[in-house]
Parts: C-alpha cells; structure tokens; sequence
C-alpha cells in the first residue's frame, strides 16, 4: 500500500482539501460572459452582412439583454474577488499573458459597446423615447454613422470574450481538468448556443427562429463533438487526466455531467429542433430554454470540478 | 467507600470576568514593504528563556514586535541543548502564553445547591484554604501525610516548602511512568544514570541502536539533531520497533520485532558478540565484573532461539551484531527513556547497559561521554525537619530497587483499603497532569475521593485541576523567572529563563506561589528571598558572575575543568559502584532477590479479536500538555488509531473513520478516534500518540478530541524492582458501528 | 542570483518545526500555512520506504501564477524569488488556481500570500526561518548561480528531484532522495 498524507495538518481554507477557491460566481460570469458574447456576435454578424432587417431580434432587440448581463457578470466577478478595495489594479495594468487581464479589458471595450448598441435601437423597444439632453442625440448620431465600425469592434470583440470564457480556464494548466486546449472552442461554442438560443426565445418571426434553430443545431453538433474529443483526449494523457476524466466517467460528476450538460443541455433540445424543423409542434420556448440550461451547467460543473483535479497528493 | 467528591468539571461562577483577554489565535497585522515583502523582523530587543514545552529545556531568546505582543521564540546558538534550533513544539511555545483558555484566577471548590463547581478566590484566600488544611494534616497525620507530584522547571520551589514543611514524599512522574527503570539500571550497572539531557554520544557515533525510542518524534532536540548529523556521517542505524517508526524509515536496519520480546533479542546479541568474540576484551577485563557468569549466562540464547521469540531473522540478528562490533566502541546501544513497558524494565534495561559495557562504549567517543555541571552556590537554609517516614515506609519491602520516590506508591498509599502504614491525606499536584500520565485512572481517582486536600497549581484547565479543591493558575514560562538551568553537558552551562512578559490575567510565578504558601504556613526562613530573581542574583553573584550579564547571553558555556570527556587509554577507572567496577552480573540485585543476570521472561498475548496498546509521540506535541495550544493544534488536532492494513480490511474499517476502541477490562474509549490505516503498524498492535482524548470541556480545542491512550492503560505491569508501571500489556478490541463522531459530553 | 532550496527527504523527520517557524516569522494566521510536510509510506509490512518532503512555492523559473497575474501582483524579484505585492492583489484567485503546487493561500485579509524565501532574512544575510529552525538541518538554501553556496554543493553531490516537473514551471525546490 503507498500512503501519501499530510502530516503538518495543512488546511488553508480554499485550497484544502481541494482547491474551492471559486464559487458560483466565476462560473456564473463565464456564463453570462459566454452568452453575452453570442448574441452581440450574432447582432453584428447579421448586421454587417446586411441582414438587420430580416434578424430584427438578433441584430435589435437580443443585444438589449447583453449590457444586462455583462453588468451581472461584472458585478458576480467583483463579488467574487477578495482584496475590493484593489479592484482599480486590475485596469492600472495590461497584462497580455493573463487570460483574467484581457478579459477584464475586453469587458471593458465591449460593454459600453454593447450600451451603445442598444442606445441605438431603444426606439424598437420604446417607440416614444427621447433623449433627455442635446448631446445624447449627438452622439446618437455620430454612432448612428458609425454604426458599421461598431458592428465590427462589436463582432471582434464579442470573439475574444467568448474565446476568453473559455481560455481562462484552460490557461490554468495546472488543473489537469481545466488543461485542454478543447476548452476554448467549446465554451465559445456553448456561448453562441445560448446566444442563438436566446435569439430564438425572443424572435417571434419563424424565419428567424428557423434560421436560428439550424445555426444552434450545428453549434450542438460541434459541442458534442468538441466533448467527445475532450474525453478521448484525458484518456490519452498523463495519469493526472486519466484521473480527471474518471470524474465524468463513473465519478461523482458522472450524473450530473452527462444528464444535465449532455443529455438535458445538447441532446434533447438538438432533437426538438430537429422536430420542429419538420415542423412538429413543440412548444417553441423548451428548447431554447434547454439549451441555456445545459450551457449554465457546464460552465458550473466544469469550474467546480476542475478545482478538484490536481497534479499531487 | 466514601464518595466524598464527585467528578465535576471546572464551572465557572462569575462568567463575565472570562470575557477578560481572548489571547489566543489572533490575526497580526502585516506590515508591507516596498516590493510586496512582508517584513515581520521588525522587533525589538529579545529576551533570554529556557524551553518549558518538555524536559530538554533548551535555551532560547524571545522576540516582541514593537507593539509589546511577543512574536516569537527562537533557539540560543550557545546552548548545548539545542544549538540555536528549537524544536516544533519550543518554537510552537507562544501557542502557550496566547491561549485564551489558560487557568486565569484561583479557585475554590465549593458546593451550591448539591452541585460542586468552584468559584474565583483571591490568591490570599485560596493560600490560606489551603495552609489550614495543611496545618490540619500535619496536626492529624504528621507532615508527611502530604504529598507532592511535580514535574518540570518550577518543582524546586514547591520541594523546597515540602522539605520544610516536613515531608519528603515528593515523586515526579518522570520516574516510575518514565526513565526509572532505567537509571535503575544504569545506576546498577555504572553506578551512574544517564542524566537528562542524556550523556549520549550520538553525534559521533558510527552505529547507533534504537530499542523503541523512536528519535524524531520523540522530538527530544540535540538527539535528534544529532542523530542526523550521524546520519550524514554515515552512521549505520539499526532500530527495533515493531512499528515502521520515522527513525525505522532512516536506518539500515529495521527490526520490525513482536512487542514485548526485546529481552530475548538483547540476550541473543550478547550471545552472539561474546561467542564470536565481538566484545571489547580490553575494556571488559580491565573495567568490567562478571564476565564470565554472564558468558555462561547466554550460552544458550542463540539467534535461532530468539528467532523463535523475536521473529527476528538470525541472519539479521547476527549482521546486526557484527555491525555494532565493527563500530565498537563507537557504538551506542540507546537506553531509551520512557521505558515503563512490561514491568520487566528495569532488567531490560540492564541488558542494555551490558551490552554497551561489552562494546565498550560507556565513557567512550560515540557512545556515552562523561557529562560535566556548573556546580552553583545554593543559599545556606535552616536544616529541614527530619520527616520520620518516607514513601518507602509507606508499604516497606516493596520497590526495594527505587531510588527516588513512586509516584503510584504514594496514590496507593491514598487509599485506605490497601492499609498503608500511614495515610496520605492531602496532595499538591504542580505541572503534572495525573489524570493522564498515571495509568489506571480508576484508582487515582479512588484515591482522590480519600483524600482531605487536593491542590492542583497548573496553566491549564487540564484534567487534574477538575478534581482539585483548590486550582492555583500559574503563569507561562514565558511570563517568569526560574531556577537557573545547569543540567550536566559536555560542556558545564548555565541558562536563564526571565520574563518576557508580565503575567497575564491573575496568575503568578511558581516562586511567588509557594513562597507566600510558606509565609502562611510559618516557613519564611526557608525563602529568604522575596522574589525568584533576588535569589538568582544571589547565585551568580557568588559564582563571580552577573544576573545583567547573563540577561545579555542567555546562557553561559564554561570549559571543562579537565579533558576527561572520554575515558582515556588505559587511564583507571573507579565505577561509583560498590565494587567501583561496571557490573555486569549484579550482586546488589542478587542481594535484592532480583536476578542478578537479566532474564526473558513471555509475556501475554493479545486474545483473538484484540491488539496490543503502543503509544508513543508525535513531533508536534508534547504528552497532553499542548494539545490545546492554537499553534500546535494547528499541526495535529486530534491523533488517530494506526490499523495495519490487513486488520482494516478483516474489521472492514477506511481510513478517516471514527471508531471507539474498548480494552480487554472493557474500557470503552470516551470519545472516538479517527482510524488510519497504515502499513507502518504490524497486525498484531495498534499504535496511538498518547496526550489527547482529552476530557476537560474548558480547553476548547482539545475537547473531545481523539481518544486517550491512558484511559485504555488499566492493566499494568509493575516493575518489582523499583515500582515502574509497565503499561504495554494492554489489548483493545474496536467498536466500528455508531461510533458518533461528534464527542459527547 | 538565482536562489533555490533544497530539501533532504531521508534525513527530515517530518516534525512541522519549519512550518511553525514559517507561522511564527512571517505572522501567518492561524489556520493557514506557507510550507507543509508530506510522508509518503510505500511497501508492504515490514518491507517499507518512506519519504518525508517539506513543501513549499517552488519560486518557478516559468511560474504560472506570475503569468496569469491580471495586475502585476504576482511578480519576481531578485534571484528568481516570486512574490505576491499585498497592495496590488485584487484576490481574484486566478494565481491560486493555476499553481500546480497548491502553494498560494488567500491571506484573511483579502490578497493571496506565499512563501516568500524569507527575502526579508536573506536581504540581511539571514537564511529562510524554515532553514534556520529546522532540527535535521536538511534544508538547504542559497544561490545556484554560486557553486559555493550550501545549496549548489549539496545538489552537486546528492541525487535529487523536483515535483511534478512534467507542469512546466521549472521549479526551484529540490528533494534530495
Ligand atoms: N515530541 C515529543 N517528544 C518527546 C516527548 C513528547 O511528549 N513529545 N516526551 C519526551 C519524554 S519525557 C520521553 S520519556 C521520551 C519518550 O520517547 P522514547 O523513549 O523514544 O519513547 P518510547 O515510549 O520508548 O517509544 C515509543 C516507541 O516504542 C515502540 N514500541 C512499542 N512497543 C514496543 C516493544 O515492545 N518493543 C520495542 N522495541 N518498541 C516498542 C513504539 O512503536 C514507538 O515507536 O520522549 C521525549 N520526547
Ligand atoms: N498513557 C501514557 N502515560 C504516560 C506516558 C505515555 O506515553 N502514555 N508517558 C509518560 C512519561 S514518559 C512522562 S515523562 C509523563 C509526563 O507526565 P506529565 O509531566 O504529567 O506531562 P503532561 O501530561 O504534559 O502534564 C503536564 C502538566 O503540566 C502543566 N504545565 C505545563 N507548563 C506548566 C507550568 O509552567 N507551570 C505549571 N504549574 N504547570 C504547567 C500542563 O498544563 C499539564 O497539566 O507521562 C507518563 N505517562
Ligand atoms: S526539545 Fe523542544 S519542547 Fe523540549 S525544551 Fe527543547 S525546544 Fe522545548
Ligand atoms: S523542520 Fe526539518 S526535519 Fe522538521 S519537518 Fe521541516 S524539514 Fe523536516
Ligand atoms: S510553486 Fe506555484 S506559487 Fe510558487 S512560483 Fe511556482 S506556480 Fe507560482
Ligand atoms: S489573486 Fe492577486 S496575485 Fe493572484 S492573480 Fe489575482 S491579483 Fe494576482
Ligand atoms: S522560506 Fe520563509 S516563507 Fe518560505 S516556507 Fe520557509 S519560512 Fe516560510
Ligand atoms: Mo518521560
């Protein structure tokens, strides 16, 4: 028998006896981040190809919910941090190899972006407002004549938060779980899932909902792809991965893993689309409603279990 | 049976005074410096002490922050005993100063409404308590009808009011539940014990023989340095314990023997290095009595005939053999020093005395070197009465062999029923906690309710101070003076222990304690001096020497006044023994009715279903004193019960599980105690740290947790020889099923 | 200068007395701790090995925690030492999370701590409290850069390892095995 133990009685709370050092807020922001960066992705995309028309909902009226939630996710990212006073450190410096420093940049152009953005379409939700000062409507016009520039900051920017949800975890190599250069792409990808999905939820256009059930259909396929990839990959790596894959595959993440991510999250909402592009009628917010579901329980079991997969003891 | 007290826990009238000084566990302040590095060396001055976390009392200085808080104890690079390295539990010493559940005021027991609890006194009221009741005894019973149980630095001031008073019934446990045996042994064989600290060579030894003490967690300091400064010099290490000890994951050999069955491995080596010739003929013809009995003696004990015993390989027990010749006399077969086993110590401990008389190694480089002391000058103190009986007279014959008193003499002596040629009828109890250190715990306890007057002087609410009448709070060695520490070493040396802070709460040094005792009990001449550093200063003056300068140095180093460290070639050698001989073969035990030739003799074996009890330390703790100091609890919180792995498996017990162990007399253990399974405990024994499964509610963090060794010690072995209590002949059995984690009340 | 440490495994007795020294020196709070001990017992009885390790931040050569730092906060100083600067923290956990070792701990009061190789003590010449107060003498510290220096020597002559080397940090805390 190999006994490896701690006799000093180390217990310094978050790291022992497995690293717990963040909660529901990371994952939440992540999310919120993920989803955020799907629906002003879409909103720009459609726009720049000349499409605003047709995607109302994914080019006006989705993008009002992003400043909403990037505030949230602002806000649990701050909840979460633990020394506040020193929040302003995090914009005193640039640090391009810190995956958290670009993302707090990112969020930083890509939030007022977002406010603008919707600044400019309020009138698709409230037909009656009005500026209160002569310098909003200034600028209204300005970004209004700008507006293609915007879409553009707007679509690269949502790139690089999706990217960077994603990123941010895989970075840490030293959580074996976490290090995996699939983590990128498939958090990017559940973030335009919960994005189009969104979209869908919203739009009460069939054409629109249509197109965006085929565009989430894809992203599901990946997904799974991207998962099953994953997997194949812990399970031929270092011990250490081995290890971190068994959580999902017998372990004490298999069930909710593989019934709320999988099945509830990818499977099921990819075949109600299927049906409901051959035009069975299935209620239209299930779906949707799945899918943000299942791309929320990743981010959570994926942060939570990554903090307890390790190299030593 | 009167039962004149029940056992209540210390309760507390008057509990808005304890809101007074949460010390313990605080979170400093951190200070910052450019470049994001903390810088805590920011204190001022230091101050010198001696260690009072065990007995190696290493010399070390204090260091305060600039606040005035004392921020940490660091060793004295001068001091022999630890040079400049304390060890965890010396370092963890703050812990002790800054617990917030020390002892904060005297207290009196008293009973309201049918409930005995104590209550707050004032230190004048609670001496007086006490000097009536003394006073009566000695009317009553004649002084040494009073006796003492002390341990540590501060037992000089309350021997001094004993010896004045009358009474020289005063026992320390470090005798008949520690090294007794073997000083017996020693002092037998040499004519000299092997003193505290031990006068082992260790350091420049080239083999170094372990019988059960376990060096590195016995954590007894300059030993275990020492020890791994052989270690770097090659030093072959052979150690037997039937547990994979750290000292057996360190050595060459491990001889992993069945328990109690040493005496067959020590008698086959004599077997096999006088047989073969191993033996240091020089030495034992020119310094030795009784070689030859003693060669006839082990004819027989051959390495097969222990094989037998032992399960020790003979191969094994013959190349450890030739490996000790080959260092002869750089060869240190260790005496260990908690010895109690199996109440034949004191002759196991003889056989390691002659094993080491055969190698040579007594008074030689690499075995045992001859100490040196600074002799200071005492104050010159009336005569003390002559007390006309002792403990000896207490139940004569027995224990002819002790040389100092038993403490379980005296508690035997407590209780009627075993009529006693005189009654014990009132104790004072300083720095030992009884309930703990003296197995069978029933019958201290039978012996308390006897008793007129307890008195417990402590720093903590530990276990004894429940059942005493009077609890009188003592300050931290931190917060002191003592007596100058001059325990022999290579080189003579002296230290000084002064405060490093005024003693917190209301509690007061030990001086001053039995000092104002004495006042009240008429015995001013015998403490001349008002305070501990008057006499201090008194001291030094006489040597030459100055209290202000040794503040300065801590300790004081003095050369030798002769090279005699080792016995030189050739030079004549006069043993303080009768014969001024080593003695092998012992007339005086022989006169005693002991076997002058140490014997083996079988023991008991576990029942089916049961283990053997061994216990034994953990580097972090010191017995039951630290357990509930914050630093060091914070290393360990509770022991465990090592489980070899095979008998997890037959009891289907997991790591981490909590379980209650009873003992072959059905003790069930109070509270339960975490399993651990490890490979590092044979199958027929289960191991334990002993100090904790503590009882005393009032010590926060110890309460309940882990289980108590001493609880389970109710079958002892006593040594004939000088009343050791053997306390390894102790079988448990486990109780897997609702084991309750959380402790009971 | 490129400061490194050395730890013998077979001669530590795994007694904490570096990690309570650690405590005490640096004011760590209760409850928390800047260097442990691992005993790892392999074999079968009474055929046995063991290894006893004082751990602690192994000051990375390519250290993870400084380059995921969003402010700066965690940073070398001089002789490769890492560093956490309090008032730069924000406590985001980000360090925490991407060291192997498990060796950083958010500090009460808010930003993350770390052994530090006691730059404080080396500035003035001292060693690292855990060096100076540890019983077996079997930590070793000092310059790689000079081949004098206690622990260059003892790596020249011992055999020894790192910990999970495989993580790419290049780390600086030896084991002599
Ligand atoms: N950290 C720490 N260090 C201490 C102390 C402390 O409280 N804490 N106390 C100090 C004091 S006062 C003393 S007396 C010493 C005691 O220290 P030692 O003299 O070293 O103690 P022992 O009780 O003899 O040794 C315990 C060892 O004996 C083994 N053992 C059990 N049964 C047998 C047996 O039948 N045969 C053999 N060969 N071995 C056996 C156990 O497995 C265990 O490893 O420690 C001192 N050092
Ligand atoms: N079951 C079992 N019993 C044993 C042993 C064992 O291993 N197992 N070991 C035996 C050995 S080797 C020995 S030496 C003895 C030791 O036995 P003890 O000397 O009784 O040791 P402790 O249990 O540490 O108790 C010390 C007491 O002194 C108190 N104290 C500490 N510092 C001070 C102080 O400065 N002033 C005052 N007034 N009090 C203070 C503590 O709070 C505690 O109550 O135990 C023996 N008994
Ligand atoms: S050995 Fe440790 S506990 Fe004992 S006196 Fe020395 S430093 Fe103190
Ligand atoms: S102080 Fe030394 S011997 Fe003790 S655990 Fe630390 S490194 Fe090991
Ligand atoms: S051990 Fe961890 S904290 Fe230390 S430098 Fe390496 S990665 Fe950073
Ligand atoms: S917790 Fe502090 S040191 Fe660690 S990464 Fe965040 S800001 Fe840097
Ligand atoms: S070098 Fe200093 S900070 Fe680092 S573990 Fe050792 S004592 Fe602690
Ligand atoms: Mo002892």
């Amino acid at each position: 028998m190999k006994e490896e133990i701690i006799v000093s009685g180390r217990m310094n709370s978050m790291i022992d006896p497995t690293l717990h050092i963040w909660h529901w807020q990371i994952p939440l922001y992540l999310f919120l981040g993920g989803m955020a960066a799907g629906i002003l992705c879409f909103a720009a995309l459609y726009y720049l190809r000349g499409r605003e028309k047709e995607y109302l909902t994914a080019v006006r009226v989705a993008p009002f919910l992003a400043p909403i939630l990037l505030v949230i996710g602002l806000l649990a990212l701050f909840a979460d941090l633990r020394h506040r006073m020193y929040f302003w450190q995090l914009y005193a410096n640039i640090r391009m190899q810190s995956p958290m420093s670009w993302g707090a940049w990112t969020l930083m152009v890509i939030t007022p972006v977002s406010f603008i953005w919707s600044a400019l379409h309020i009138r698709d939700i409230f037909p009656e407002w009005n500026w209160r000062y002569k310098w909003l409507f200034n600028l209204e016009v300005f970004f209004n004549r700008h507006k293609t520039a915007l879409a553009w900051i707007m679509l690269i920017f949502g790139l690089i938060l999706g990217i960077y949800t994603g990123i941010l975890l895989s970075a840490f190599n030293a959580r074996p779980l976490w290090n995996t250069s699939i983590l990128g792409p498939l958090f990017l990808a559940s973030g335009l899932s919960a994005g189009a999905a969104t979209i869908i939820f919203l739009s009460k256009d069939p054409a629109e909902r249509k197109q965006f059930a085929k565009i989430d259909l894809a992203i599901i396929g990946i997904e799974l792809f991207l998962i099953i990839h994953m997997f194949m990959g812990y399970l031929a790596s270092s011990q250490v991965q081995i290890e971190a894959a068994r959580m999902f595959l017998g372990g004490e993440y298999t069930a909710s893993f593989w019934i709320f991510v999988v099945i509830l999250g990818l499977i099921i909402p990819a075949l109600l689309e299927i049906l409901e592009l051959r035009k069975y009628h299935i209620p239209a917010v299930v779906s949707p409603l799945l899918v943000i579901f299942g791309s929320f329980m990743l981010r959570f079991i994926i942060v939570y279990a990554g903090q307890m997969s390790r190299y030593l003891y | 049976m009167t039962s004149r007290r029940e056992f209540i826990r210390i309760s507390f009238l008057g509990a808005g005074a304890l809101a007074l000084g949460t010390g313990g566990c605080r979170i400093f302040g951190t200070d910052r410096l450019p470049g994001g590095i903390t810088d805590p060396e920011n204190g001022k001055g230091r101050i010198p002490t001696y260690c009072e976390l065990c007995f190696w009392k290493c010399a070390g200085w204090v260091y305060k922050t600039p606040e005035g808080d004392i921020w940490k104890i660091v060793g004295n690079d001068d001091d022999q005993h630890c040079n400049g390295r304390l060890c965890p539990r010396g370092t963890g010493g703050t812990g002790m100063y800054y617990d917030g559940d020390r002892l904060k005021r005297p207290l009196i027991r008293t009973s309201q409404r049918g409930k005995q609890v104590f209550r707050e006194a004032e230190w004048d009221e609670a001496l007086a308590y006490i000097a009536v009741r003394m006073k009566k005894i000695s009317s009553e019973y004649g002084p040494e009808s009073m006796a003492l149980f002390t341990h540590g630095s501060g037992s000089s001031n309350f021997i001094n009011l004993f010896r004045a008073y009358g009474s020289a019934n005063i026992a320390e446990p470090s005798y008949a539940q520690c090294r007794g045996p073997r000083d017996e042994a020693f002092i037998a064989t040499f004519g000299e014990e092997v003193y505290s600290p031990e006068i082992t060579d260790i350091r420049d030894t080239r083999c170094l023989v372990l019988i059960g003490s376990h060096i590195g967690e016995n954590m007894h300091n300059s030993q275990v340095q020492e020890m791994s400064d052989a270690i770097d010099k090659g030093a072959v290490i052979i150690t037997v314990d039937p547990r994979f000890s750290t000292a057996a994951g360190k050595s060459k050999y491990w001889l992993p023997i069945k328990p109690a069955t040493d005496m067959a491995l020590l008698l086959a080596w004599m077997h096999e290095i006088i047989y073969n010739d191993y033996y240091d003929r020089k030495y034992v013809e020119k310094y030795c009595l009784g070689f030859d009995q003693l060669k006839a003696h082990v004819r027989d004990f051959t390495p097969e005939w222990a094989h037998g015993i032992t399960t020790i390989a003979p191969d094994i027990i013959r190349k450890t053999a030739r490996e000790m010749a080959n260092a002869s006399p750089a060869v240190l077969v260790h005496p260990g020093r908690h010895v109690t086993w199996y109440g034949d110590d004191t002759q196991r401990s003889r056989a390691i005395a002659i094993l080491n008389a055969l190698l040579g190694s007594w008074g030689r480089r690499g075995g045992f070197y001859r100490p040196a002391r600074y002799e200071l000058p005492s104050p010159v103190l009336p005569a003390y009465p002559e007390p006309s009986r002792t403990w000896a007279d207490l139940f004569p014959g027995k224990y002819p062999g002790a040389g100092l008193p038993v403490t379980n003499a005296l508690i035997d002596g407590s209780i009627p029923e075993n009529n006693p040629a005189y009654p014990i009828k009132g104790w004072i109890v300083n720095a030992c906690n009884l309930m703990l250190t003296v197995p069978d715990q029933a019958k201290t306890i039978k012996a308390i309710q006897n008793l007129d007057l307890v008195v417990a002087v402590d720093t903590m609410p530990m276990e004894i101070t429940g059942w005493a009448d009077v609890v009188l709070p003592e300050c931290t060695y931190l917060e002191r003076y003592d007596v100058l520490r001059t325990n022999p070493h290579r080189k003579p040396a002296i230290a000084l222990r002064m405060p490093a802070a005024e003693p917190m709460y209301d509690t007061r040094p030990g001086y001053r304690i039995a000092r104002e005792l004495a006042l009240k009990l008429d015995l001013e001449p015998w403490f001349p001096f008002e305070k501990q550093e008057d006499l201090l200063d008194w001291q030094l003056k006489q040597a030459g020497l100055s209290l202000d300068e040794l503040k300065k140095t801590g300790v004081k180093n003095f050369e030798r006044e002769n090279d005699d460290i080792y016995i030189g070639d050739d030079e004549e050698v006069e043993f303080p023994t009768d014969s001024g001989k080593i003695e092998l073969y012992s007339s005086y035990y022989e006169q005693m009715g002991f076997d002058p030739l140490p014997k083996y003799t079988p023991h008991e074996e576990p029942p089916e279903g049961y283990y053997r009890l061994i216990y034994g330390r953990a580097p972090m703790h010191t017995f039951s004193r630290t357990s509930n100091n914050p630093n060091l609890t914070d290393l360990m919180d509770e022991n465990s019960v090592w489980v070899n792995p095979k008998v997890a498996k037959e009891w289907g017990m997991v790591n981490d599980q909590y379980i209650r162990l009873k003992n072959q007399d059905d003790v069930v253990s109070e509270f339960p105690v975490k399993v651990r399974v490890t490979e590092r405990i044979r199958w027929d024994s289960v191991y334990m740290v002993h100090g904790f499964g503590h009882a005393q509610k009032q010590m926060k963090r110890c309460f309940g947790k882990g289980a108590s060794d001493t609880q389970l010690i109710t079958r002892i072995m006593t040594d004939p020889v000088m009343g050791g209590t053997g306390m390894r002949g102790n079988f448990v059995t486990f109780i897997t099923e609702k084991a309750g984690k959380e402790a009971e009340s | 200068m490129r400061y490194a440490m050395a730890a013998d495994t077979l001669k530590c007795v795994g007694c904490s007395d570096c990690v309570v020294a650690c405590q005490a020196e640096n004011k760590v709070p209760i409850g928390y701790c800047r260097d442990w001990i691992v005993e790892v017992t392999d074999g079968t009885y009474p055929v046995l090995e063991m290894e006893i390790r004082s751990e602690r931040c192994n000051h990375c050569v390519n250290a993870p925690c400084v380059r995921c730092c969003p402010t700066g906060a965690s940073r070398y100083i001089e002789g490769g030492i890492v560093v956490v600067v309090p008032d730069k923290c924000i406590g985001c956990g980000a360090c925490i999370a991407s060291c192997p070792y498990d060796a950083r701990y958010p500090h009460p009061a808010g930003y993350v701590d770390k052994c530090t190789f006691c730059a404080h003590r080396i500035k003035k010449g001292m060693d690292p409290a855990c060096v100076a107060v540890c019983p077996t003498k079997c930590l070793y510290f000092g310059d790689l850069h000079d081949p004098n220096s206690d622990v260059s020597q003892v790596l020249r002559k011992r055999k020894h390892k790192t910990l999970v080397p495989e993580a790419g940090t290049d780390p600086q805390l030896y084991f002599l095995i």
